[in-house]
């Protein structure tokens, strides 16, 4: 019978918003392990994956988490990031699949786009590398308030056997009823984050201590405007010859290619004083530091349909 | 700070997705850029305001037909909650994206064009909604701007829905006249309703009481996986990992492990952060038992003396989802709480006409959105209570074994 009036004892047992948002999303992981066979996570080193990869392990704690952890490597990442993920790796114990962008330009399977970037080409890479290790079900750390073809997508996402997302024809989604039942060829995207927010995010990073690499935080780095967004000096990003370099306090809202990732200026150097900032700030973190989805109004429903995480 | 999910419902073109636009931009939700976007989208179009809906309408589609198809999810939070909004589909043909949305909601809010009153699909919503047993139901008269704000239009909609309402099965329900539009009763009081004395939508949404909502009575712990290291320091370590369903658990508790009913004693509730000293909905935790069991996921631990039916025999609501009309003899996958299995539909005990609620007992299918009771009989026995108790033991999806899409979803009346 439930329990109709408010009394001191239901009001004790009301979860606060962040430990709800993590079982639920503990719930997920473990529903993706006990119903797909060669489920994988994909692991960018970014802070919604390093928050993930903290979640599944508290997922099947003491027992180590039972899956590989899959990075598609554009060549063209921070050292630091590729350095957290190394350490991460070894500390949490579980294996690293890697997917060369790199390699397979040079193999002549994907041609590199004039204008440099690597955002498209990244997902052929991708849909190769879950093929050829069989993977039937990809978790990743997406989450809905990113962005608006984000906003519509359900936490189980069926792709079709060219990874495609067909927008206009979800399964229905009831309760956390999931059904992850997969016809030939078809594949699995699962986001067990889909209901944080960045905020959320933080709060969490400050309350569990998820380590992070350090370009999260506040530091001192050579930077160009561009576009009105704020560049690092990096090997495979130069300023041209207007963009003038000055050495600015800045952190990173996002951690994806260094060709298309913006930093902030702040001075925040700990998770505390990001929460702070993050709570204040008027500008989404896409918006504010990348430059892929600026192309077009759908540019990122766009991706979505051609295999794109 | 807690959790509140909400739902928007409604008929197509009713105003559901301008007021959560609104909802957001008034409670300062909006991002510049996402504004900014917006504006020029709305401008480009030829559009004298600014369209709140393509806050939530994110979609190429969408966009350009002026609908929303799918649910969008908002977030937004104040002082004292954070809310997670499921902006859904008007149009009948997207009801299975709408029932989506709201199956997982706290809150429904479903709107009605003042200058329309209740229609079909206003009615259809609102019994969904009943159906869902979602427990907060606010019914947003819109467009209120459109009827000179008026006093009199909304009392006859108010009076329309509250005999419909009579018929169906919701606890709390509030009537709020606003305008998504200009933001009268979204956030702020509206100056041109003063005959209105109740809360802006906004001040219901922070003060809905949801602390009773769930149910703290009846353990219902289904076993999700099975934890077992198999690493030194852990030998015989076995842990059921699992989300708590209902009910309230703590170390030394009397339990049994059904379907078996093998008795055991909880040794201990435990979170990768150590030990819990009680565990209730929805918290993930992991439960060790004093003595070595053969659990294995899709079993169920309850208390001794407040058990679930293990039943075979399933009488249920269900609204049917597909295209392919639901047929008397068709065999389905079956997924209840964590146990998957097989169901036969033995019987279509009545379709329901969701204008009239007449129950038509000479129904012989069901189609695309429709709702009926029926009976069905499955391979293994489901742990189950009724919906009406238990909106997690008493829910299930029903899945086509052909296509792998989930084609019904369904609400336990009876179980044996
Ligand atoms: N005058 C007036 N127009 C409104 C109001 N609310 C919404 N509208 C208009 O009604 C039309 C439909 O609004 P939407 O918010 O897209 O309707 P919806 O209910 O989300 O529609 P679907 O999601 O497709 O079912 C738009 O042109 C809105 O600008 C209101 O309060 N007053
Ligand atoms: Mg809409």
């Amino acid at each position: 019978m439930k329990v109709k009036n408010v009394t001191a004892t239901s009001l004790r047992f009301q979860l606060d918003q962040i430990s709800a948002l993590e079982a639920e999303s503990i719930f997920i992981i473990r529903e993706v392990v006990a119903e797909l066979e060669r489920p994988g996570l994909l692991f960018s080193g970014g802070k919604d994956s390093a928050v993930l990869l903290h979640l599944a392990a508290k997922a099947f704690a003491p027992a180590a988490i039972p899956f590989p952890v899959v990075h598609i490597d554009t060549g063209h990442n921070f050292q630091e990031v590729l350095d957290f993920r190394d350490a991460e790796v070894a500390r949490r114990g579980v294996r690293l699949i890697v997917g060369s962008v790199q390699d397979a330009i040079d193999a002549g399977d994907v041609v590199e786009e004039r204008n440099g970037s690597r955002n498209r080409i990244q997902t052929p890479v991708l849909l190769d590398t879950i093929e050829s290790h069989q993977l039937n079900a990809l978790m990743g750390g997406a989450r809905r308030d990113e962005e608006k073809a984000r906003a519509k997508e359900r936490v189980f996402s069926f792709r079709d056997e060219f990874g495609q997302w067909d927008p206009k024809n979800q399964r229905p989604e009831l309760w956390n009823l999931y059904n992850s039942r997969l016809n030939h060829g078809e594949s699995i995207r699962v986001f067990p984050l889909s209901n944080w927010t960045e905020l959320d995010i933080w709060n969490y990073i400050e309350r569990e201590n998820v380590l992070l690499p350090s370009i999260y935080f506040a530091h001192r780095r050579e930077v160009f405007d561009r576009h009105g967004m704020l560049f690092a000096v990096h090997p495979f990003c130069q300023p041209r010859e207007n963009e003038i370099v000055r050495t600015e306090m800045v952190r990173y809202r996002t951690v994806g290619d260094a060709t298309l990732t913006a930093a902030v200026s702040s001075s925040a150097t700990t998770s505390r004083a990001i929460v702070e900032e993050v709570a204040a700030t008027r500008i989404t973190e896409r918006g504010a530091t990348r430059g892929d989805d600026q192309v077009s109004e759908a540019a990122m429903e766009d991706r979505k349909k051609e295999g794109y995480f | 700070m807690d959790l509140l999910r909400i739902a928007t419902a409604g008929s197509v073109d009713d105003g559901k997705s301008t007021l959560i636009g609104r909802l957001l931009f008034d409670s300062k939700a909006i991002f510049v850029d996402q504004l900014d976007s917006v504006e020029k989208t709305s401008h480009e179009r030829g559009s004298e305001y600014v369209d709140l809906a393509l806050l939530t309408d994110g979609l190429r589609a969408e966009r350009e037909q002026g609908i929303t198809i799918d649910v969008a999810y908002r977030y937004f939070s104040t002082p004292n909650r954070k809310f997670i909004v499921a902006d859904t589909p008007g149009h009948i043909q997207y009801t299975r994206n709408m029932v989506t949305g709201a199956s997982t909601s706290d809150l429904s809010i479903v709107l009605v064009d003042a200058r329309k009153g209740l229609v079909e699909q206003s009615r259809r919503h609102a019994f969904l909604v009943s159906l869902l047993e979602v427990p907060h139901l606010v019914i947003a008269v819109n467009k209120m701007d459109l009827v000179d704000w008026s006093q009199e239009v909304f009392e006859d909609i108010r009076r329309e829905f509250t005999d419909y309402a009579a018929r169906l099965n919701i606890a709390d329900v509030q009537v709020i006249p606003v305008s998504a539009l200009t933001g009268d009763n979204v956030v702020r009081r509206s100056e041109n309703m003063p005959w209105y004395q109740g809360a802006s939508l906004m001040h219901h949404l922070e003060n809905v009481q949801t602390a009773s909502d769930s149910n703290m009575v009846d353990v219902r712990f289904p076993v999700q996986y099975v934890i077992r290291p198999h690493n030194n320091g852990h030998h015989d370590y076995r842990g059921y990992a699992g989300q708590v369903a209902s009910g309230v658990m703590k170390a030394g508790d009397k339990v049994v492990v059904l379907p078996s009913g093998i008795p055991s004693t909880i040794k201990e509730v435990s979170t990768a952060d150590g030990p819990v000293e009680l565990a209730y909905p929805p918290m993930s935790v992991t439960v060790r038992l004093e003595d070595d069991l053969d659990v294995s996921r899709g079993d169920m631990i309850v208390r001794p003396n407040n058990q679930p039916q293990v039943a075979q025999n399933i009488e249920a609501m269900i609204c049917w989802m597909s295209d392919k009309p639901m047929k008397v003899g068709q065999k389905l996958g079956i997924k209840q709480t964590t146990k998957s299995t097989r169901a036969l539909i033995k019987e279509l005990r009545y379709g329901l006409n969701i204008n009239t609620l007449h129950r038509d007992e000479d129904a012989t299918n069901l189609t695309l959105n429709e709702i009926g009771r029926i009976s069905i009989r499955t391979t293994q026995p489901l742990l189950a209570d009724s919906y009406h108790k238990n909106r997690t033991t008493g829910g299930f999806i029903l899945i086509d074994e052909v296509t792998n899409n989930t084609v019904a979803a369904g609400m336990i009346i009876e179980a044996s």
